[in-house]
């Protein structure tokens, strides 16, 4: 049992974890914010398995998961982007009805 | 003036160590300010004085065992930035509770 | 000894806030775990020897992706949205939980007995490191080795940008528009100091990246970091149709990158192949366009339109 092997685990109950979260909420915020969990797992295994050997750090997973950390804070902008403008919606429809 | 044991505390190995447990100190009684305090004014109050000397603590700590000048700038500037931003979101939160009505606990006098 | 003490606390410390975050019965609460999720998470790239990660992740998962899952929340709680927050059923979730830990467990047996890399890209990446124009493995591997990835990257982050164009809305029930914010002096003088830091530091992490922990990516997040001070604090304000200057910035990290990676073909040969004295000069300047890119696009995503104009004050 060493370091990388015991982080790269627990990257891997988090995947598992966000990934429960993902599927039990119903609420659309819920969602995002689990997928976002399950990307930390990933990007935990990624860095651990970088230190597979001990004395020198692999670069391309850092790079990796930096560029992985840009992406998905872009997606969950938009992700959250595109809730809002859900909600503005249910409710300008719903307020209508109530008019009618 | 200058007593032999008070140079050597300040120079040896455990005198950073010793700033930086002092200042984990302050942290853990910020933290048990803001989880046991009954109201947010009190519970800013605990957060924003107790872990801003902590962090002060170990920033100095960090810096002692460090001995480079441009690393104790740094250290030092976080510090700062820390003291600015914390004092003004403890102000901004402060301010919305007010401004919302937010529950202000008083002794009671029984 | 005390490592494994440390690593040992800081893994209870992920998996707890993890949960945390995903059974929390308020959505709030779940947010702030996430935040400090991301506190954790950036601790655990130290301790893995991951600094330009740790920076990023300081600046990302626990400050811009917190500052957006707020105020996302916050317009939600304006607009009063009936969510559809049926959960699933005591007897669904039971599954789904007990699938989710047959996953977890398959993952740690497959970390367990995973095989050893066929390629040693890590050797490889190390050898030619001299060659690469920079002496920061991560910024070689990034802007060199693996160009194509960054350069599809800024791709997608103009995507999201054109995405935010279709569906971005004027007016918004953000946090950002609380009067009880914008007229604060504190604040005001506080944006009036952390603002030029905040370029400062922004640069200097660009400049750093060549040989120490640092790149675009980094200095692109602190700089869209000021980007939200200042939306908060009522200088910027959304527009829904981007003027020609926000069309530069957002598009010039793609266009000078995609330039360059053409440019030295008749050069070096191939798509992204630097002639090797031109390597160091040509990465500094593709990194100074990603930077203004990456902050811009962020910084709108934030502000949710495609534009942006100065507020008054």
């Amino acid at each position: 049992m060493n370091q990388p092997l015991f982080f790269a685990w627990v990257g891997a109950a988090l995947f598992g974890i966000g990934l429960y979260g993902l599927l039990v909420h119903g609420h659309l915020m819920r969602k995002i914010v689990a997928l976002n969990v399950m990307g930390n797992g990933v990007f935990l295994v990624f860095i651990a398995l970088a230190r597979r050997d001990p004395l020198v750090t692999d670069p391309i997973p850092h790079a990796m998961v930096l560029t992985g950390l840009v992406i998905s804070v872009s997606a969950t902008a938009f992700a959250l982007v595109l809730l809002k403008r859900l909600a503005r919606q249910a409710q300008a429809q719903e307020s209508s009805e109530h008019d009618s | 003036m200058f007593p032999d044991w008070l140079a050597w505390v300040l120079l040896s190995d455990l005198f950073p160590w010793l700033l930086i447990t002092l200042g984990a100190v302050f942290f853990l009684a910020g933290t048990a300010g803001l989880v046991r305090f009954p109201d947010l004014f009190s519970r800013l109050h605990a957060l924003t004085k107790a872990d801003n000397l902590g962090l002060g603590l170990i920033c100095l700590g960090l810096a002692w065992h460090n001995k480079s000048p441009s690393v104790a700038l740094k250290l030092l500037l976080i510090w700062l930035l820390v003291l600015l931003a914390s004092a003004v979101s403890c102000h901004l939160i402060a301010r919305y509770a007010l401004h919302s009505d937010s529950k202000v606990w008083k002794q009671r006098h029984d | 000894m005390i490592e494994w003490l440390f690593d040992g606390l800081l893994a209870i410390g992920l998996l707890w806030l993890g949960w945390r975050t995903v059974v929390s019965a308020e959505l709030f609460k779940a947010i702030v775990m996430f935040i400090v999720l991301g506190l954790f998470m950036a601790l655990c790239w130290a301790r893995l020897a991951a600094p330009d990660v740790a920076l990023a992740e300081a600046a990302i998962g626990a400050g811009l992706i917190g500052a957006l899952l707020l105020d996302a929340y916050r317009a939600l709680v304006a607009e009063r949205w009936q969510a559809d927050d049926r959960n699933a059923k005591p007897l669904v979730a039971a599954s789904l939980a007990i699938l989710s830990s047959v996953l977890i467990g398959g993952l740690a047996w497959a970390l367990l007995f995973s095989p050893e890399p066929v390629v040693d890209l890590n050797a490889q990446a190390r050898a030619r490191l001299a060659d690469s124009g920079v002496g920061n493995p991560v910024t070689a591997v990034l802007l060199n080795f693996r160009g194509y990835d960054t350069l599809l990257e800024v791709g997608v982050l103009f995507l999201a940008w054109l995405g935010l164009w279709t569906v971005g809305e004027q007016e918004s029930n953000s946090a950002a528009t609380g009067a009880w914010v914008e007229d604060s002096d504190l604040l005001t003088a506080l944006v009036r100091l952390l603002a030029p830091l905040g370029v400062l530091i922004g640069v200097y992490l660009l400049w750093a990246g060549a040989n120490e922990p640092g790149g675009a990516f980094q200095a692109g997040t602190v700089l869209a970091a000021v980007g939200v001070l200042l939306r908060l604090s009522g200088r910027l304000r959304p527009e829904l149709s981007p003027d020609l200057w926000v069309r530069f910035g957002v598009t010039v990290g793609l266009l000078v990158f995609s330039a360059i990676a053409v440019g030295v073909i008749p050069v070096g040969g191939n798509l992204l192949e630097y002639p090797g004295d031109w390597a160091g000069l040509l990465i500094v300047v593709i990194e100074t366009s990603l930077m203004v890119s990456i902050a811009l696009i962020l910084t709108l995503l934030f502000i949710g339109s495609a534009g942006l104009r100065r507020g008054g004050s």
